[in-house]
């Protein structure tokens, strides 16, 4: 089977009591992280792709994927890489730029210093003062490719020193509920745009560009040696697609984020007895099912496009879920949300 | 260059060849009697440090501070800018006999401070008794009516207690002032330990040095301790502002220390005169409260109704006997700097002994014997508006200038209960790297009090230096910095 990380519930029969407001902070600040490193793998290969004029529109496509249009144009008369970059990076006033949502991560860290490790608090302070720091230098074209390297580093220096140290219980699960929600929105969006922004490619499915512009796709997921490995010779929308939708042994594939999701949110039950997520759970099945049951053709002669964006709606509902499950809103007066930056709901 | 040895015996080499304290007393190089074999070996090692070595150090620890977030965050609109405290990396030592001395005094000072409070918060003797002015006392802003009558359990206000220490020209310890309302600091006195275990391993190598690390437990038995009655197994929790408070990261570091969750007012929730936290398994009873928020802010339907910091219905569960909040409400007024004044007479009044600790003659300008004092020797005194804390609106009468006086004079004039003046005194220095190199600074000290069914006394405690040239302000809002405590415990 595929490996998931198990943990067993701490056995010295006390339970650890979790506030309601660091599980809150713990889910946006596990979504912020895998958001940066997303972001900056995003950029990273749409620089290579436009280097290599294999695209006439690639950093519109970042616009498009964060259903920024009406923001970015607002500000910026055309997509270049200057303004794209600018804007997604070190823009504060974009609340999607890697600065905005390091600051986001930033605050929900010091609402949650007293459960995390010092380890990890240490690391997000140095990567998110790093992030304040970033100026015009930093994002130039020859800089660029080392900043995302650096970026996406950074992050996943976050993720391992979170699986290494943070303390297995209730928060542990909702660290990784935000993971996997936001780690599934973000494939979701990554194939929405590409495949249509790929498909009507005049050369054809199969010449030369489309599957250049694949590979990029599947780059910009982490996804490329092991789609080579699993799926040899064939590279056509269909199978990339379904790759990226259904392969279970793939880590940042939507069935296995949901896979893990459906884990996390039992466990919250199985283990710690908390049986309000139980709506969550029922609507991460069927997502599951929905999936399962379907191929990837079928998905595309359905309708890719609405199929990925009632995905990425059910998995707004599940946050919404998780949110009236675990931290309901209080009669009145409502109680301000930590800090968030989510713009894209 | 003065002269090279100095009644204490220090040799003046190495690191400290141009060391030069005039005439203060120096915690290291000039304490003016032969100190403890301990304490000549911390002053031999340090002086084989070279300055480079040292700086480099120094760097070391700084950037680490920064890093590890034990910062306070100053906010502006744009931005959050987190500054360190500036740490010092030469220690403040305080040898055993003077611990001891310093202990016992503050402990007596504790205990003085939590009988007047319940005294004035019940039968009011000490009033009646003439020992201090009764305006003084109820007409206090920081007297508090809601806590009449109320018996909080084990007679305890005062659980978390600041005592601020100077030294003077000999060497004898003076209170300056008590802080008996949400003392900040402690968190400083154990990070500063830890950091220069780090850093300046070879300073401290085989000797014995009271250790630190209990005050976590320490609190969190003493909250538990002061727990309603008839609770088996107390909840305590910390109450924070938030992320936004400057004290925050002491906020973060005590909860952790003491195992406890860090609430925030809309963590917690009162229903039916009892208090709840909110967590993922539903409301839960919090029975001990250890609250980082001033009075006015703790509960809207009391104080401050604009408070959003606060908890709806606190002070009626708190009551009722049904949560203890620590340190109690109303313990402003024991930490006045008007009141500070009796506090020699507050002592012998309830403990029927001489105070251990001497304060620093106090003239109480709302008395016109002090006001005619004050006003006289204006240009010798320090004088200090009561209600403020931080070292802000004070002046010191050696350093001002004469338009300085001149403006003070008037504004002494117009309020003169809001002051107290008390003499200059030649605060204790402590050698201190600086940009020129290692020079004399002056220190203070603070040390920490826990009292739940006893008084535990932190060994050492915060010891805060005016890291400018002469300054006698040490507080972190205005320039100081603060070393690691060393009490030898032998």
């Amino acid at each position: 089977m595929n490996p998931i990380i198990v943990d067993a519930p701490p056995a010295d029969g006390t339970m650890p009591i979790l506030l309601s407001r660091y599980a809150e902070c713990t889910i946006w600040l596990a979504r912020y992280m895998e958001r940066i490193e997303n972001l900056a793998r995003l950029i990273d290969v749409t620089e290579t792709f436009v280097r290599s004029g294999s695209t006439v529109n690639g950093w519109q496509s970042i616009i498009q994927i964060n259903a920024d249009e009406e923001r970015f144009f607002a500000r910026h008369a055309v997509a270049t890489e200057e303004s794209v970059v600018g804007f997604y990076v070190t823009d504060r006033e974009n609340p999607n730029s890697i600065a905005s949502i390091a600051h986001a991560a930033r605050e929900n860290a010091r609402a949650l210093r007293p459960l995390i490790s010092t380890e990890m608090w240490t690391q997000l302070n140095i990567f998110t003062n790093t992030v304040r720091a970033l100026g015009t230098t930093d994002i130039r074209s020859s800089n660029l490719s080392a900043l995302c390297a650096r970026l996406k580093q950074e992050c996943q220096t976050h993720h391992g020193i979170t699986e290494g140290t943070f303390y297995r219980d209730q928060a542990w699960l909702f660290y990784l509920i935000g993971r996997n929600l936001e780690r599934g929105d973000q494939i979701t969006r990554l194939i929405d745009i590409k495949y249509h922004t790929l498909l009507p490619s005049v050369a054809g499915v199969g010449s030369e560009v489309d599957i250049s512009q694949w590979t990029a796709v599947l780059r910009s997921a982490a996804a490329y040696h092991a789609f080579r490995r699993v799926v040899p010779g064939e590279m056509t929308p269909g199978t990339v697609a379904g790759f990226l939708l259904k392969n279970d042994g793939f880590p940042r594939s939507l069935s296995t984020c949901l896979r893990q999701l459906h884990w996390a949110v039992g466990h919250l039950r199985t283990d710690y007895g908390l049986k309000h997520g139980y709506a969550a759970a029922e609507r991460i099945e069927e997502l599951r099912a929905t999936l399962a049951e379907q191929t990837v053709k079928d998905i595309i002669l359905r309708g890719l496009h609405e199929f990925l964006d009632w995905v990425q709606r059910e998995l707004r509902l599940v946050q919404g879920e998780i949110a009236q499950a675990f931290w309901p809103p209080m009669e009145p007066p409502p109680a301000p949300a930590p800090a968030q930056s989510q713009s894209q709901a | 260059m003065s002269d090279l040895t100095d009644r204490g015996t220090a040799q003046r080499a190495g690191l400290f060849v141009a060391y030069d304290t005039p005439d203060f007393f120096c915690e290291l190089m000039n304490r003016k009697d032969a100190p403890p074999d301990s304490l000549a070996l911390v002053r031999e090692r340090l002086s084989r440090f070279d300055l480079p070595e040292l700086r480099q150090r120094a760097g070391a620890a700084e950037a680490e501070l920064y890093n590890l977030g034990i910062t306070f965050t100053v906010y502006t609109d744009r931005d959050a800018i987190d500054r360190i405290l500036p740490f010092d990396l030469i220690p403040h030592i305080l040898t055993a006999a003077e611990w001891d001395h310093v202990e016992r005094g503050v402990r007596q000072r504790v205990t003085a401070i939590n009988h007047f409070l319940w005294d004035i918060y019940h039968e009011k003797r000490i009033l009646k008794d003439g020992i201090i002015p009764a305006e003084l006392v109820l007409g206090n802003p920081n007297y508090r009516p809601e806590m009449e009558g109320l018996d909080v359990p084990g007679g305890v206000y005062v659980h978390i207690n600041g005592t601020d220490i100077v030294r003077d020209g000999d060497g004898r310890f003076l209170v300056l002032e008590d802080n008996a309302r949400t003392p900040s600091g402690v968190s400083y006195v154990i990070e500063n330990r830890h950091m220069m275990l780090r850093v300046m391993p070879d300073l401290a190598a085989g000797l014995d040095l009271m250790p630190v690390d209990e005050y976590g437990l320490r609190l969190r038995h003493a909250l538990a301790e002061v727990a309603p009655q008839g609770v088996m197994d107390p909840q305590v929790v910390l109450l924070s502002p938030g992320i936004y408070n400057s004290a925050y990261f002491e906020h973060v570091f005590l909860a952790r220390e003491m195992g406890v969750p860090l609430v925030e007012g809309r963590d917690l929730v009162v229903e039916g005169g009892r208090v709840y936290m909110r967590t993922v398994a539903g409301l839960r009873p919090v029975h001990s409260i250890y609250r980082r928020l001033n009075d006015d802010f703790l509960d809207p339907q009391v104080f401050n109704p604009d408070s959003m910091l606060g908890v709806p219905g606190l002070v009626d569960a708190y009551r009722r006997g049904n949560v203890t909040i620590a340190n109690a409400i109303g313990t402003g007024v024991a930490d006045d700097k008007a009141v500070y004044a009796y506090m020699p007479r507050i002592i012998r009044y309830y403990l029927s002994e001489e105070p251990i600790l001497s304060n620093v003659d106090t003239h109480i300008c709302a008395e016109a014997e002090g006001l005619a004092y004050t006003l006289a020797n204006l240009d010798k005194l320090v004088v200090k508006p009561v209600g403020e804390s931080g070292g802000y609106g004070l002046i010191i009468g050696p350093h001002a200038t004469r338009t300085e006086l001149d403006e003070f004079r008037v504004k002494l004039l117009a309020d003169p209960a809001n002051y107290i003046s008390q003499p200059v005194i030649s605060l204790s220095v402590c050698p201190t790297l600086c940009d020129a190199g290692v020079e004399a600074r002056h220190v203070d000290l603070r040390p920490f009090a826990v009292t739940g069914r006893s008084t535990w006394v932190l060994p050492g405690g915060l010891s805060r230096v005016a890291l400018r040239k002469g300054s006698l302000v040490v507080n972190s809002s205005q320039g100081g910095g603060s070393k690691d405590t060393w009490v030898l415990a032998s």
